[in-house]
């Protein structure tokens, strides 16, 4: 049976993109932030998971504002990442997993998500420095990937309480996958940031927190704030966290917190890395009792 | 309900911004930053622009195309051309010097360092 080991969250500033690329990890402006990895990559060294079932939003490289869909789902084999303008070189994308996304996809309608489903799909920077800062090097990283996008460009954006359901029944999905794949779940962006208007700059750190601290206890706790008042506490871009929220959901009911990093700031934005490992990640037995979600 | 110095991106702003942003989106592309760099009315003209976006293409102005529908996202796109980073865009629109913007930044830190 498949089991999902854990999770992994993080910022996917393109600037820490840049950073890899130009092998600036350990100047003192980076030094913080790319700290938080070594210990996360022991962690995937001991887990070993070998799919990715990722969480994130598109800035205008696949989508644009011609069709944009609220949940998209991948169901292909194979992705790719692309220049997206401002001088970021492509990363390697892992293969896809296509059998699983439609398994996703069964689920999610089933549960009344009507998303759209998508057989061609470029993937930013939003996956690919992600799996990046995870699998570092210039291979792709050794898993398969399902990336799951979440408009968070255009308003109206889904409800926190609406992604953290989405995630939920990707977890039905995943614990009914009959594949004998051990499975992570990613989510990326945030957290507080904002890039437009008078405003730009705003961090909060205290929402953050409040974000980091209730994530892996208490996800509902996050869906009590409409996508207006997360503006509000996160900043325009800082509503990147439906991601995590999303992605928090697809983990299962128990989860305990592995790691986390918190560091201001990595361009005009507050960055965190969190990892989280589901209660019964060492225990093929126990995670068969853990696959039956209450 | 407004948020201070907050713009959302919403449906007004999507359709009155179409022109701008389909333009920035096309930026994905080498060729056509190129095309723009060579000669930027006519590629303005392409995208068939308002008025009130090519004024606020021709000053650089980023809260003036915001004003126009634009999207931080697609903008961002169009200010790598002119050598913009985030920061750069950040101080153009707070009103402050680029130093004065990273200081800023960097004294959210220190917030957090003391609670």
């Amino acid at each position: 049976m498949a089991k999902v080991i854990g999770g992994l969250f993080t910022s996917h500033v393109p600037a820490i993109g840049g950073a890899i690329q130009r092998g600036a990890e350990g100047e003192p402006y980076w030094k913080p932030f790319f700290d938080a990895w070594p210990p996360v990559r022991k962690w995937l060294g001991r887990q070993k998971p070998d799919v990715v079932v990722m969480f994130y939003n598109d800035h205008g490289l696949n989508f644009f504002l011609d069709k944009m869909p609220t949940f998209a789902v991948g169901a292909a084999d194979t992705y790719t990442n692309a220049d997206e303008g401002w001088g970021l070189h492509s990363f390697p994308i892992p293969a896809g997993h296509a059998a699983l996304s439609w398994a996703i996809i069964e689920k999610l309608v089933e549960r009344e998500f009507d998303v759209t489903t998508c057989q061609s799909m470029l993937v930013d920077h939003a996956a690919s420095i992600p799996l990046n800062l995870a699998w570092p090097g210039k291979e792709a990283a050794p898993v398969r990937i399902v990336p799951i996008a979440i408009n968070t460009v255009q308003h109206p954006l889904p409800s926190a309480k609406r992604c953290l359901a989405l995630g939920r029944a990707v977890a039905e999905a995943l614990a009914e996958w009959q594949g004998n794949e051990r499975i992570m779940v990613m989510g990326t962006g945030g957290l507080s940031h904002q890039l437009d208007g008078e405003r730009a700059g705003f961090m909060n750190p205290k929402y953050d927190k409040l974000c980091m601290d209730n994530l892996g206890p208490d996800p509902d706790a996050l869906t009590r704030h409409s996508v207006h008042e997360m503006v509000e506490l996160a900043g325009t871009q800082g509503v990147e966290i439906l991601n995590w929220i999303a992605a928090r959901g697809a983990m299962g009911n128990s989860v305990s917190e592995v790691s986390r990093t918190y560091h201001i700031p990595i361009s005009n934005t507050a960055a965190a890395v969190m990892a989280f490992e589901t209660v019964t990640a060492e225990s093929t037995e126990q995670s068969e009792r853990s696959a039956a979600f209450a | 309900m407004a948020i201070p110095g907050t713009h959302l991106f919403d449906g007004d702003a999507a359709m009155k911004g179409y022109a701008l942003n389909a333009m920035c989106f096309s930026f994905n592309d080498a060729t056509n930053r190129e095309a723009f760099r060579r000669d930027e009315a006519a590629y303005l003209d392409k995208f068939d622009l308002t008025e009130e976006q090519r004024q606020a293409v021709a000053q650089r102005n980023v809260l003036a195309m915001i004003a126009a529908g634009g999207n931080i996202y697609y903008l961002a796109k169009l200010a790598g051309i002119f050598g913009l980073g985030v920061q750069d865009v950040g101080a153009q629109q707070t009103g402050m010097s680029v130093e004065a913007f990273k200081d800023y930044l960097q004294s959210q830190a220190l917030e957090t360092a003391h609670g």
